[in-house]
């Protein structure tokens, strides 16, 4: 028998620390009784290959989930929206599971049925994060199916946004078509011109060279009529808008290659140049599908919508039925309970209110509200259930008003990039090469060779290499930081980044840590029996302070404190031990309130006597410091806070005194911030958030990220997604998409010197076939070459590259 | 006719036959996820027992 090794301070399950070793099953432990109903229901059921596939695949389980949370399910009018296809019998839906991550996942996943014994099937799409269920609505129901999903861990994500829409994230296939055939045909024809190749006649007999043409005459209509569709598209698009873009000449050029080839081949006066053509076709059509490689598992797009749940328990004649938000009116009484988002403005009638803004607000602590008091939409509440008065509807709200604003109107962007701008010149310059050429030839009376290099200019002034060099570039760099957990929305953001002067980040979320916070003591020394004293003191406090400081301490088993009296929001007190304890904030302990100490301190008082005191703090994430200090000589950085200025003194110490550090700013000071340095400081400004308070402020800016400490969370529309833990690299990711820019030039460069070969020939009307043939690929492929060397290069040099 | 053009003829029709495998792949959604069908495969048909007490 093989003696398994059982490593008790890591949960089974979800491989989180286990602060205690009480919770376990046999020789299996666990970090919180969630983990472990989970393993129990897949042990119940046989599924135990869970855990034999990946060690500690689950997802932790400490917040418990409600029992009727899905009741909401059960109405009918939400059903039809979230189901694909029913029949009565049989239902299909797809449903999006964020926290699938691995093979386990998948393997429990599409062995669903046997949990359930209604759901017929279960097929998982690992890239979009989402499981297409079919089940037997005589034996199951969707209520129950979701219900089992989240007992085992996966809880889907149902929101407003994706009722909305559907929810049918379509991926765009054409590319690929038109890809397999491009390169099918330029295959194709690059064999069938080679007889052309061959100089000496006689090798190939004359008339198999007349079909042959013919032959590739029809593998390239396919190309120009299938594949290279997208460049005249784009083309006219822009000059639509009166805005000259890189496909521009490229649809000309190709236009004009295929026309003249034609001529060519109809008055048997030369070959074409056909299969120069569909090589470069397919050529950019690769580039461009590397570069527009989406992240399906990522939206960038969230709104307001994406974080609401769908649906509240709206209290009718003393029951509590579910609605759906959108059909909440004001005057209804809703029931929220705990850890779940208040969707509406609303009056507090019922419950302790602990409301955590720090996504809508900034602010890093919860505010407690009594009975009677306001709360507004965005707030989460921390602490039991909570009955509470509509009244505004979700639509006016003071969060979705937020939303209305002009900056989330979309509007059409004019494509700004510098390679436009460079194949603007470029197209000019070769057109004034042609005219230059052309009129020369006229000059010598050559008609006939006039027209051939008005022609073979054009067909080499194609900025193709141009366009290639980017779309590889860009798709490397993408790849690249994705691999380093940064996630750009569009190739277009690695320019952004590259031109930014300004930076600016967001307090809470963003550079401090929600769930990390340092505590510490001053004062007199307490010893082991006051300590532990205290722990089980404020143990029975609900304020989120109380609740870091016994964490801090770390006291295994608590005493028993039966006299004991709280004030809300202030402290608490008791007799323990034949002793009187007063903890609390210093109106509390002293009866005023100090203007000097801020709030996050809490005193101690034993028996009248001060023994001083617990800070708390937030602790910056890893490598804040070093990040600012690099940071700080390239840029200007700023940071700016909802929360209260008590961090001033410490930011100031690390980005110095002349740094903006702006404290209380609602989001909308953020945003005109924001819109105060692009338009009175012309500064490019990098935007660095992370909740809704900072959603107008990224928008605004020039490049929006985001930082979120699990790419599967919901983080608010931005340019950009950063892993919470590659913050300190960011100094690295600017860099290198600054080296992005520098790559394209080079490689730009490059390509020119094929151009001026391929025009030295075009000018003196020699182009032959055999040349461009030649020249084509070969400026591609070292092209491909180059940019994906430098880009690797750049990667290396900036310490981006991780195995 | 020469026999080049019979052989070009073969050669297309294979290379074509290539091509429409590549469509209907695409078409069918084998691109859409490339993590799944790779360790769908690895698991196994059978169940293992409970684990014994």
């Amino acid at each position: 028998m093989s003696v398994e090794i059982i490593d008790k301070s890591k949960c089974y399950h979800c491989g989180e620390n286990c602060t205690s070793d009480s919770i376990h099953l046999e020789n299996k432990y666990f970090c919180c009784d969630g983990c472990k109903l989970v393993y129990e229901i897949l042990s119940e059921n046989n599924l135990c290959t869970y855990y034999d596939l990946n060690n500690n695949p689950g997802v932790v389980q400490k917040i418990k989930i409600r029992e009727d949370k899905f009741a909401f399910l059960d109405d009918e009018g939400i059903q039809q929206k979230l189901v694909q296809f029913t029949d009565g019998k049989q239902t299909h839906l797809t449903l999006y599971l964020p926290q699938m991550h691995c093979s386990s996942c998948l393997w429990l996943l599409e062995n669903l049925h046997r949990v359930n014994q209604g759901v017929i099937s279960s097929k998982v799409n690992f890239v979009k994060k989402e499981v297409y269920l079919v089940f037997d609505t005589a034996k199951t129901s969707l209520r129950k199916v979701v219900e089992t999903l989240t007992a085992i861990g996966y809880e889907p994500h149902i929101s407003l946004q994706e009722l909305d829409s559907k929810n049918i994230r379509k991926t765009d296939k054409t590319r690929l078509y038109k890809v397999g055939i491009a390169g099918f045909c330029f295959a194709n024809i690059m064999m069938m011109s080679f007889p052309e190749y061959l100089v000496a006649d006689g090798v190939v007999e004359a008339n198999i060279r007349e079909v042959l043409k013919y032959f590739i005459v029809a593998f390239s209509l396919p190309v120009i009529f299938f594949s290279a569709t997208e460049f005249f598209e784009i083309a006219w698009k822009g000059l639509k808008h009166k805005f000259l873009n890189i496909d521009a000449p490229i649809a000309l050029a190709i236009a004009i290659t295929f026309g003249r080839s034609l001529y060519e081949i109809f008055s048997h006066t030369g070959a074409g140049y056909l299969d120069s053509m569909s090589g470069i076709v397919f050529f950019m059509l690769v580039g461009r599908i590397l570069q527009d490689k989406t992240y399906q598992s990522i939206s960038f797009d969230r709104d307001y919508k994406s974080f609401f749940p769908i649906a509240v328990n709206v209290v009718v004649d003393g029951k509590s039925i579910p609605t759906q938000i959108d059909k909440i009116k004001s005057g209804d009484i809703i029931q929220i309970y705990n850890n779940e988002l208040i969707p509406v403005d609303c009056i507090l009638s019922k419950g302790k209110a602990e409301i955590d803004y720090s996504f809508v607000s900034g602010e890093s602590l919860p505010v407690l509200k009594e009975p009677g008091e306001i709360i507004y939409a965005g707030g989460k509440q921390m602490a039991g259930a909570l009955e509470l008065l509509v009244v505004k509807e979700v639509s006016q709200s003071y969060l979705t008003n937020l939303w209305n604003r002009d900056v989330f109107k979309t509007k059409e962007q004019i494509p700004d990039s510098f390679i436009h701008v460079l194949s603007k010149y470029f197209t000019f310059l070769v057109l004034g090469i042609a005219a230059i050429a052309a009129t020369y030839w006229y000059m010598q009376g050559e008609n006939r060779l006039m027209w051939n290099t008005i022609t073979t200019v054009l067909i080499v002034a194609c900025p193709c290499a141009l366009l290639l060099s980017s779309t590889f570039t860009n798709g490397n760099i993408l790849r690249l930081l994705s691999k380093n957990k940064f996630y750009l929305r569009h190739p277009d953001v690695i320019e952004h980044i590259s031109n930014i002067n300004q930076l600016v980040f967001d307090k809470t979320g963003t550079i401090t840590q929600q769930s990390n916070v340092k505590v510490s003591y001053t004062g007199k020394a307490l010893n082991d029996s006051e300590q532990l004293n205290i722990a089980s003191l404020l143990a029975q406090s609900p304020h989120p302070l109380s609740k870091a400081i016994v964490e801090f301490m770390a006291k295994k088993e608590l005493i028993t404190v039966e006299n004991f009296k709280g004030t809300e929001g202030k402290g608490i007190e008791g007799w323990i031990e034949d002793k009187y304890y007063k903890v609390g904030s210093h109106e509390f302990i002293y009866g005023k309130s100090s203007h000097q100490q801020r709030n996050s301190v809490v005193y101690i008082m034993i028996d009248n006597d001060v023994k001083g005191e617990y800070k708390i703090v937030n602790n910056y994430r890893f490598g804040f410091n070093r990040l600012m200090q690099t940071l700080k000589d390239k840029f200007t950085v700023s940071v700016i806070s909802g929360d209260n200025d008590a961090e001033l003194s410490r930011l100031q110490a690390i980005l110095g005194k002349d740094a903006d550090i702006l404290f209380h700013q609602k989001p909308d000071d953020k945003l005109s911030y924001v819109q105060h340095l692009q338009q009175v400081k012309m500064k490019n400004v990098m935007m660095i958030g992370d909740g809704l308070n900072d959603a107008g402020a990224l928008k605004q800016s020039n490049v929006g990220i985001a930082i979120t400490e699990n790419s599967n969370n919901f983080s608010p529309a931005c340019d950009g997604i950063l892993d919470a833990t590659q913050f300190s690299n960011l100094d690295k990711f600017i860099e290198f998409a600054k080296s992005g820019k520098q790559i394209i030039l080079m490689s730009f460069v490059l390509s020119i010197l094929y151009n001026v070969i391929g025009l030295y020939f075009a000018v003196q009307g020699t182009l032959s076939p055999l040349i461009a043939a030649i020249l084509m690929p070969c400026s591609s492929i070292s092209i491909v070459l180059v940019t994906y060397g430098m880009s690797e290069l750049a990667a290396l040099k900036n310490g981006l590259n991780k195995t | 006719m020469s026999v080049i053009i019979v052989m070009l003829v073969g050669s297309l029709i294979i290379a074509g036959g290539f091509l429409i495998a590549f469509l209907w792949s695409v078409k069918d959604g084998q691109y859409d996820d490339e993590y799944s069908p790779a360790h769908r495969i690895l698991f196994d048909d059978t169940l293992k027992d409970k684990p014994i007490k």
